[in-house]
């Protein structure tokens, strides 16, 4: 942690509320996100239990597993959740604009440009913390391989539908979450304790409550105490007056409030499908969708106050202005989206459980590439960001104090002007270094020719970004008065070299995959979790 | 041929000669795709290299060699033309500015290219992992080298085995890992993770190779190499070649009693020395801690020392070239680069543990990771950090500690997390700094600054 | 200075006198050891499972009950599962620990499965190493151990201990087992749950080995334990061997640290006492006698974490924020020094750590006074 961080947490302490850790949004946010607002079942590994759901604020769709163990009535959940999710997800698939991307081409084996269709926006999932994330790649996994009644007539379990498509499609927005700057699936907690330095551990951050009582407390009231409050207080039953944001439950309401009414509702089941004639039946029906209510209610009773947390979350995070690079990363969201698309469309099988070697190495260098772009980004955007920089001696600011024109020796000299600068930093530079300033949006090279006055002059020669003549173009070099920040990191990080085929892996790691890889196998299913 | 077998043998000549045979002998006979050899700190790995790289050449078997940084490609090829002018050495390097050094221009027989094709033919062409990766639609070599191998990522094989039939795999297993600056563990316990080391990955997938260790350290003396492989390597072992007493320090300015001279004749006697500190919680540049490394460093330069070893049976005199400090972090070396300034040395290397990795000096100074934390951490716990600062030295070793690094090692908290399937890394960070603070105990000047 | 035989009985008599008359030692259990490994420098944790006090309690007596709970639904899952691994005379999990751990030796044909009922504790410890060493002697068969019950010695007291199972291999070794009923969702599982179900194995181990040190000749306790987990998404059970040395020597070493008891005990005043059955005033001062290192992992892994933080908030410690934030900071500890010290009101300017906060408080002014203006560029 930075300790200028450091120091806004212990102004949070000392000021009993929030205090700003960015200036500026540093992820995009979408003008209709879907808010998902997930709970499980305790002790089963992504076992629905319900979830709040949908992009209309004042009308979330309540979905319920009255009977988590029941795989049919967790089906028809998921089925449910397909039925809000896809369409979302498909909305933004229709309009799009041109654009160009660099393919292989499969002839030559030549890089071309290739002109393709770029979707416009993309969908954005936002669930209200870091667990939550977790389930949807969880809830991914289940899903993506399970097999519908029409793909495989014989499976013993048929999926509906859509449940296939919306593993996958969720699948996809678990993995780009891994991807640093991505925005197509955001936990609300991580983008606010991105924004605000609470008086808390980033620990305590995770309970979205607790942190949004630091950065907006009640009115009249100190955040510690707010927090506290949202953290541990109960009612007289011993129930939390604040449920945690999920997707787990508090055990005391699992033993003292669900389970009896799962309880209760199996009974009546039980009750409906004993029944012997009409008339007994629709009173045990009757009886039935009360008890079905009943968890429906305490279902929606635990998730609608996180419901209602995530949308304040997203309110005080669209009154910050926008990162200046934001949109440019959502672009690459927008890839991301477009390109997954195409691949279902196509009819390409679902990911595969684990990622073969070249498919993995090459995640880990985009993820490598995409976190160095977006600290870089971060701080141009942001001079709150940029001072723990400047802190760190990975970037100065100061005045110009000297220009000197200079030129380089070849039969064409090129223009290298000697730029001398004031700072009050203290960067950790070498002579010949070489630092980047922005200059027009773009990033402009120098180097260090010399330090003086214990490092806080320094003398830099411009290196590149001056045009092709003699005479550097109007405004390409820095003038003396100007206030300027280098930085010692590069603004655009360069990719590494392109990896094998997958076809081509060396022996090494395991060489190149058998022949036509089989189509991974359905989970298999089990008994036990049939009522 | 086992390794344990020939650390039997009495001479330690002999012994790594024999190792250094068997190791050939799989690299140009053997019929195994891959050989890997373990090398502990100063065990003549660039010597295996160079001269692995000779004979593969000699053989008419034009091979490439893989290294980490540029430094170390560059040191190989001075190396090499040192010990053979003639041969046709490529150095294939990138399109940067300076990508190079310089010295290369001077030798005749090396060709210099950004270009893998314009060192087509060359006997021996050398470049580091990341601009051998972008070579592609080029004839596979039939040999390579890799150099530093445990220190190269798992993906870094990957964009590089494909031009490669064959290779030999050397490195140093203490020293620091790899590492990723994003969370890698989604593919932890996969055989190919792209985040572990390349080495580890080679040996998931094949099993079978023939795996070699260096059992001689020719740098570390007596005095460190029992301590350093018990502490660091405590499943495969190795030996100094020098006995007690073949490497001397002596100083010609005696001590003034001061706390710095009486460590510095503590560590010239014993081969350690602990500097230690007053208990306190300071910043990462203590001042004290900062000066007092700076003032032992000083007093080296002032007292006239000189190194007697088996290079040198008439003295070597103790030149600031021949004195490093190491430091966990960079802006302690910038701070002890600053005291340093002060008090007028220039001359001295001062760098982290990762930067000094593979560079060799008579006399270091290590600012100890832990010193005066607060807390601990798994960086500072480390063992390849400690290792590579405990043993860069030909003769002595002088630590800088704050009081109190035994209680802060108690305290750290041990819910390291586990993934299934991956391998128990050794020895643990905790295990190996109570091993050497224990050893370094028995040679403490405490100092009050 | 008393012979270390009675310094023991006297310090098992003091820690018996600090839980209270007639209460219970509460058994060194699995949450016990979280907190440990969790914060391993804390002298009132150590005090407080040193002395077996129930710290549930303890914190719900204090006021600041702890949130620790568990569901019935993961609680009827867990044991079902259990009882699936178990099922046919340990069939499965033999065959398990078989193909895990041991696929040399013969497979399991069936499997002898010892009774283990006895009186109490101390009687099922003893049965327990009475079957362990006729199944180490019956040579070339494998025995199955449901639920055995082991001691351990921890500062001078036994504390029992009861492993999922323990199982003895053809050749004479022995292997703990554990069935967790998180998943193991494509060949990886949970790293943190895995890494206390391995701490929490080494503690078996460790007591194991000391039965197995009794046996002449000794038994070889295998180093390489048998996690038993539900497969993907089923109930199926599949499993993993975990390497546990690392988690053995790092517990066998806190556990001869926990000698330093003695040493809080004896800088305890005489009339200390934890028992719940006290008014809170009194207990709470009995709480701050002995000091805690309060950081926020302990939240998830003591039961007096509540407490112990209230107060750490109180004194304005820095560590409230999270262990990391110390790093910079120095010698400075609670948030109003170092405020003041970054506000320039105090502190030594030629200490870096105020130094640099001055810094740190000057570059962020600068940026939230330029927050209206384009930033750096």
């Amino acid at each position: 942690m930075s300790l200028i961080t450091t120091l806004a947490r212990l102004e949070a302490v000392s000021r009993d509320r929030a205090q700003p850790a960015a200036t500026v949004r540093h992820r995009h946010l979408s003008d209709r996100p879907l808010v998902f607002v997930p709970l499980t079942t305790a002790g089963e590994a992504g076992a629905p239990l319900g979830a709040l759901v949908g992009t209309d604020r004042d009308a979330p769709r309540l979905l319920v597993v009255p009977q988590p163990r029941d795989r049919d009535l967790r089906f028809a959940f998921l089925a449910e959740l397909a039925d809000v999710v896809l369409p979302y997800v498909d909305s933004y698939g229709e309009a799009v604009e041109a654009a160009e991307r660099t393919e292989t081409d499969p002839e030559t084996g030549k890089r071309v440009k290739v002109e393709v269709e770029l979707c416009a926006d993309a969908p954005q999932l936002i669930v209200p913390s870091r667990a939550g994330v977790e389930l949807v790649r969880l809830l991914g996994r289940s899903m993506r391989f399970r097999r519908t009644a029409e793909e495989d007539p014989q499976a013993p379990f048929p999926a509906p539908p859509r449940v296939p498509l919306l593993g996958r499609w969720l699948t996809h927005f678990g993995e780009r979450a891994r991807v640093p700057g991505s925005s197509l699936l955001l936990a609300m907690t991580d983008v606010l304790s991105r924004h605000w330095a609470t008086g808390q551990s980033s620990l305590e951050d995770q309970h979205l409550g607790a942190l949004l009582a630091w950065i907006d407390p009640p009115e009249g009231r100190g955040g510690a105490e707010a927090a506290r409050e949202r953290e541990l207080a109960r009612d007289a039953d011993g129930q939390l007056l604040y449920p945690p944001a999920g997707p787990a439950t508090d055990p005391a309401f699992d033993n003292k409030l669900l389970a009896p009414a799962i309880e209760a509702y199996d009974r009546a089941r039980s009750a409906l499908a004993a029944a012997e004639d009409g008339v007994e039946a629709d009173a045990r029906l009757g009886e039935l969708t009360a008890a079905e209510r009943r968890v429906r209610d305490l279902v929606e009773s635990r998730t609608l106050p996180t419901w209602r947390a995530v949308w304040q979350g997203l309110d005080l995070l669209r009154e910050l202005p926008e990162g200046a690079h934001v949109a440019e990363r959502w672009t690459r969201d927008r890839w991301s989206y477009t390109g997954h698309r195409e691949r279902v469309l196509a009819g390409e099988p679902p990911q595969p459980r684990r990622d073969d070697p070249v498919t993995a190495a090459t995640k880990l260098a985009t993820r490598e590439r995409e976190q160095a772009r977006l600290e870089a980004q971060e701080a141009l955007d942001d001079p709150l960001v940029m001072a723990a920089r400047r802190l760190s001696g990975e970037a100065f600011a100061g005045e110009v104090t000297d220009v000197v024109m200079t030129w380089t020796e070849s039969r064409r000299p090129s223009p290298r002007p000697l730029v001398t600068v004031r700072t009050d930093d203290r960067p950790h530079l070498a002579e010949g270094a070489r630092v980047y300033r922005s200059s027009n949006g773009k990033p402009q090279t120098a180097e260090l020719v010399a330090r003086e006055e214990d490092g806080g002059v320094l003398v830099l020669r411009v290196l590149d970004r001056m045009g092709r003549g003699r005479e550097p173009e109007p405004g390409s070099v820095p003038e003396k008065g100007e206030r300027l920040c280098f930085t010692l990191f590069e603004h655009e990080p360069r990719g590494g070299a392109k990896l094998p085929d997958p076809e081509e892996t060396p022996w090494t790691h395991g060489g190149p995959p058998g022949e036509e890889p089989a189509a991974e196998p359905a989970d298999p299913v089990t008994e036990e979790d049939i009522l | 041929m086992t390794a344990e077998v020939m650390s039997d043998v009495a001479d330690p000549g002999a012994a790594a000669a024999l190792a250094t045979e068997a190791i050939l002998h799989d690299t140009l006979h053997g019929s195994a795709r891959g050989v890997v050899v373990d090398s502990p700190p100063g065990a003549g790995k660039s010597t295996l290299v160079v001269r692995a790289a000779l004979e593969l050449a000699a053989a008419g078997r034009p091979l490439m060699v893989v290294a980490q940084t540029n430094a170390q490609v560059d040191d190989l090829v001075l190396r090499l033309a040192e010990k053979n002018p003639d041969l046709p050495v490529g150095r294939l390097h990138s399109s940067d500015s300076d990508p190079y050094d310089k010295a290369l221009d001077e030798l005749a027989n090396v060709r210099t290219s950004a270009k893998a094709a314009d060192l087509a033919g060359l006997d021996v062409v050398l470049s580091t992992a990341a601009k051998w990766a972008h070579v592609k639609g080029v004839e596979p070599w039939r040999h390579a080298i890799v150099d530093e191998a445990y220190q190269m990522r798992s993906d870094a094989l990957l964009a590089v085995a494909g031009l490669f039939e064959r290779a030999l795999f050397v490195g140093d297993p203490g020293q620091l890992d790899p590492f990723s600056i994003v969370g890698s563990e989604q593919w932890a316990g996969l055989s190919y993770d792209p985040s572990a080391s390349a080495v580890t990955t080679l040996l998931a997938h094949n099993p079978g190779l023939p795996q070699h260790r260096l059992p001689v350290s020719w740098r570390l003396p007596a005095s460190a190499a029992p301590l350093v492989s018990d502490a660091f390597y405590p499943y495969t072992p190795f030996r100094s070649g020098t006995g007690p007493g073949d490497r001397r320090l002596a100083f010609a300015v005696p001590s003034d009693g001061s706390a710095p001279d009486r460590v510095i004749d503590e560590a010239a006697a014993t081969g350690w020395g602990l500097l230690q500190l007053p208990a306190a919680h300071t910043p990462r540049t203590d001042p004290e801690a900062v000066g007092a490394v700076a003032a032992v460093v000083r007093r080296l330069l002032d007292r006239e020392g000189a190194a007697v070893s088996e290079r040198f049976p008439d003295a070597a005199p103790l030149t600031a070239d021949r004195i490093a400090v190491g430091t966990a972090h960079r802006d302690q070396a910038a701070a002890v680069r600053a005291a340093l300034a002060r008090l007028g040395v220039t001359e001295v290397t001062v760098d982290t543990a990762n930067r000094l990795q593979g560079r060799e000096y008579d006399v270091t100074v290590v600012l100890h990771p832990l010193s005066g934390r607060p807390d601990a951490t798994a960086f500072h716990l480390e063992t390849g950090r400690l290792c590579v600062l405990a043993s860069r030295h030909r003769h002595a070793c002088i630590v800088v500690c704050r009081d109190g690094v035994t209680d802060l090692l108690d305290d750290y908290p041990s819910t390291e997390p586990v993934q299934l399937g991956t391998v128990v890394k050794f020895p643990d960070g905790w295990e190996a700094n109570h091993a050497v603070l224990a050893h370094l105990s028995a040679h403490r000047v405490t100092w009050t600054p | 200075m008393p012979p270390p035989r009675t310094r023991e009985k006297a310090l098992r008599h003091r820690l018996a006198e600090l839980r209270g008359p007639e209460v219970q030692a509460k058994a060194l259990d699995a949450r016990a050891l979280a907190a440990l490994a969790a914060n391993p420098g804390c002298r009132r944790r150590a005090i407080l499972d040193g002395a077996g006090v129930d710290k549930a309690r303890l914190a719900s007596a204090l006021g600041a009950p702890s949130v620790f709970g568990q569901s019935q639904f993961a609680f009827v899952r867990g044991n079902a599962f259990e009882a699936k691994v178990k099922a046919d005379g340990g069939t499965e999990l033999l065959r398990l620990a078989h193909e895990k751990l041991d696929r040399s030796a013969e497979p399991p044909a069936g499997a002898s499965v010892p009774d283990l009922t006895a009186q109490g504790p101390e009687g099922r410890a003893a049965r327990t190493a009475l079957a362990l060493r006729e199944a180490t002697g019956a040579s070339g068969t494998w025995t199955l151990l449901d639920h055995p019950m082991l001691a351990l010695d921890v500062a001078g007291s036994p504390a029992f201990l009861e492993p999922d199972a323990v199982i003895v291999h053809p050749d004479g070794s022995w292997s703990v087992v554990e069935i967790k009923s998180f998943p193991m969702l494509d060949g990886s599982a949970d790293p943190a749950k895995v890494g206390a179900a391995a701490r929490q194995a080494a503690v078996y181990v460790l007591a194991l080995e000391e039965v197995a040190a009794r046996l002449g000749p000794p038994a070889r306790v295998r180093h390489r334990i048998l996690l038993v987990c539900p497969k993907d998404f089923s109930n199926l059970p599949t499993a993993s061997a975990v390497d546990v040395r690392k988690q053995r020597a790092v517990t066998a070493r806190q556990l001869t640290r926990l000698t330093r008891i003695q040493e809080i005990a004896d800088a305890l005043p005489e009339d200390v006492c934890f028992s719940p059955e006290l008014p809170a005033e009194q207990l709470a001062a009995a709480v701050e006698s002995v000091p805690a290192t309060y950081a926020p992992e302990c939240l998830s892994s003591c039961e007096l974490a509540f407490h112990c933080r209230e107060r750490s908030r109180e004194a304005g410690a820095v560590t409230c924020l999270g262990r990391p934030v110390r790093a910079e900071l120095g010698g400075l500890s609670t948030v109003g020094e170092v405020l003041a010290a970054a506000r320039g009101e105090a502190g030594d300017p030629e200490d870096p750590a105020v130094a640099a906060l001055r810094r740190a408080a000057a570059l962020r002014a600068e940026a939230l006074a330029a927050r209206e203006v384009a930033g750096c560029r």
